[in-house]
């Protein structure tokens, strides 16, 4: 007999949902997060969207969200223009399609007290140091020296998970042409200074993203959340890109900050936190084994996350990957099956779901941004050529915005151009 | 050269850290000189700028304390330079409280 049914690994959104979904339905559940309390470790962009988050936690409006998202701004950045789109839209903030910013500190302990209200017991402060393996099948953990066992394990460590390779469910780490290093900022400044600066009504936000001279023209970009009473300012970076320039990544983000376009955005803010976490952007090509003996991966140990670059997606897909990770378990551990057979409908019910429908669409994302380079140095500039004329007047003889556009549509290739924006409707 | 305007110390001063001062839980390999090409990409990418340069001489500056437990360096230099790269013993290490 196991000490438990099963063992959660991790308490970040992926995590606490499986634990919360197995414990409502009865079972003994552990989790072990190796941080003080859960979102001690973890860091986001970011923003939720709140789909999937409604579908486990119908009350999911009482979580420390921080505010809806009313304005999506995405901008192409050269270094010395900055060119931006601003959409709003009733739609975007209905009930469904709503995204809201947050904090993973405050919001994580929630998702956790909803867990162990339903009755899953937690472990704080130690890290799984390994996983018991018997016959091949994971049949529990090894945490401080103790040894728990448990029906099934779920692995939801994040994408830095060092379990999933001891699973044999992956290799030792990912490529690092998949994976990308973030770096942020949280920035607290009155809701009023927010609300007038990012042009939102109180209780409203905005999701900005950058792409562009804010990673030196490599892969990668930066981003600006509005909080309640602070921002979120911070940069992703692919590593392979980061090893082809000089500007270390810190000092990318410092640079951001500079520039005349956000400086005013964050003045007289007082910088209360620096933190730096991994972004998995490899797409499905990344992922690993998802189901073995014993064991299920969700969350960012899975690779479950999406950078298109006007948006980023990793929590909705940690929700939801959880929830269904701990529904295959109760099925597998009602029939009495916890073997790899047993728990293989996991696989099944996350390729039914938006999860791997979604993970599939954007398949070619990550190779388009990767071959594209004009997309961060190129196009922008581009964009500057074609709109300072529009708005310099100085006397000089001005021209059509015609005649201004085409030789710098010309100097940039107009076939590589298509080329490019077709690849880029077709990936994106 | 690159101009570096930035102090990450500073930055990472008004992190709430528990500092393991027995265990480091990332090493790096015994002779690893700071002019290693290995070494000059954690100088890059370490957010937490914790891979240093020395002002003179080759030996390579590294301090565990201010670690933000990102595991970018264990995957770009895993295989190659670092010894260990392990999570902080119990209830050690970074602790956001806004993340
Ligand atoms: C800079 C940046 C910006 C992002 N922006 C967005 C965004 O705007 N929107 C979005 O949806 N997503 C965004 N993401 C992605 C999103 O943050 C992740 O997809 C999401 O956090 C994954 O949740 P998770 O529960 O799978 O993993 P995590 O949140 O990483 O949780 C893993 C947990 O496991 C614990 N753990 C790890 N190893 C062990 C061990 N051995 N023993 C015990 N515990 C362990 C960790 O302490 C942690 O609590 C962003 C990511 C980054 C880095
Ligand atoms: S884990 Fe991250 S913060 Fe820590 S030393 Fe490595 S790169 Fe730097």
């Amino acid at each position: 007999m196991a000490d438990f049914d099963a063992i959660v690994i991790g308490a970040g959104c992926a995590g606490n949902v499986a634990a919360y979904t197995l414990a409502s339905a009865g079972k003994a559940v552990l989790v072990v997060e190796r941080g003080n309390y859960a979102g001690a470790k973890n860091m986001t962009g970011g923003r939720i969207y709140t789909h999937s988050l409604a579908k486990v936690f119908p009350d999911y409006q009482d979580a420390p969200l921080q505010r809806k998202i009313t304005h999506e701004r995405i901008s192409l950045m050269s270094p010395d223009s900055n060119f931006t789109v601003d959409y709003s839209a009733r739609e975007l903030e209905e009930a469904g399609n709503e995204s809201y910013s947050v904090l993973r500190g405050p919001f994580d302990q929630w998702l956790a007290e909803k867990a162990e209200n339903a009755g899953a017991e937690y472990i704080y402060g130690i890290a799984v140091e390994d996983l018991i393996i018997e016959n091949g099948k994971v049949s529990g953990i090894i945490a401080f020296g103790d040894e728990i066992t448990a029906d099934v394990v779920i692995l939801a460590d994040g994408v830095n998970s060092l379990l999933t390779s001891k699973a044999g469910l992956s290799k030792k780490a990912p490529a690092i042409n998949q994976v990308a290093v973030g770096a942020k900022e949280t920035i607290e400044l009155p809701a009023e200074v927010i609300e007038s600066r990012f042009l939102c009504n109180p209780g409203e936000g905005s999701s900005w993203l950058f792409a562009g001279d804010c990673s030196n023209g490599i892969v990668g970009g930066a981003f600006i959340y509005a909080n309640q009473d602070s921002v979120s300012v911070g940069i992703v970076a692919t590593m392979s890109e980061v090893l082809k320039q000089d500007i270390p990544v810190y000092q990318m983000l410092e640079n951001f900050k500079q520039r005349p376009e956000i400086a005013p955005l964050i003045r007289d803010g007082k910088t209360v936190e620096y933190s730096g976490h991994v972004v998995p952007e490899g797409g499905l090509h990344m992922m690993p084994e998802i189901v073995g003996d014993g064991v299920l991966v969700a969350g960012d140990a899975a690779m479950l996350c999406m950078n298109l670059g006007y948006t980023v997606r990793g929590m909705d897909l940690a929700v939801a990957s959880g929830q269904i990770a701990g529904e295959a378990a109760i099925k597998a551990l009602d029939a009495g099956d916890t073997s790899k057979a047993g728990l293989a409908q996991y696989k099944t019910m996350l390729d039914n779901s938006f999860v791997m429908r979604d993970m599939k669409l954007y398949e070619s994302a990550p190779e388009f941004l990767e071959t594209s380079p004009m997309m961060f140095r190129g196009v922008p500039e581009m964009l500057r050529d074609i709109m300072t004329p529009l708005f310099k007047n100085n006397g000089e003889p001005r021209q059509h915005v015609m005649q201004i556009a085409m030789p710098v549509v010309k100097k940039m290739g107009l076939f590589k151009l298509a080329k490019f924006a077709m690849k880029a409707v077709k990936s994106l | 050269m690159i101009e570096i305007t930035v102090n990450v110390d500073e930055k990472l001063s008004l992190n709430k850290f528990n500092v393991d001062e027995e265990n480091a839980h990332i090493k790096l390999k015994e002779g690893v000189k700071a002019s290693d090409p290995e070494f000059l990409k954690l100088v890059k990418c370490c957010p937490a700028a914790l891979y240093k340069v020395p002002e003179e001489g080759d030996e390579p500056i590294f301090d565990y304390a201010g670690c933000l437990e990102c595991g970018t360096c264990r995957m770009i230099c895993g295989e190659t330079i670092l010894e260990k790269w392990e999570y902080p013993q119990p209830t050690m290490g970074i602790e956001y409280r806004f993340g």
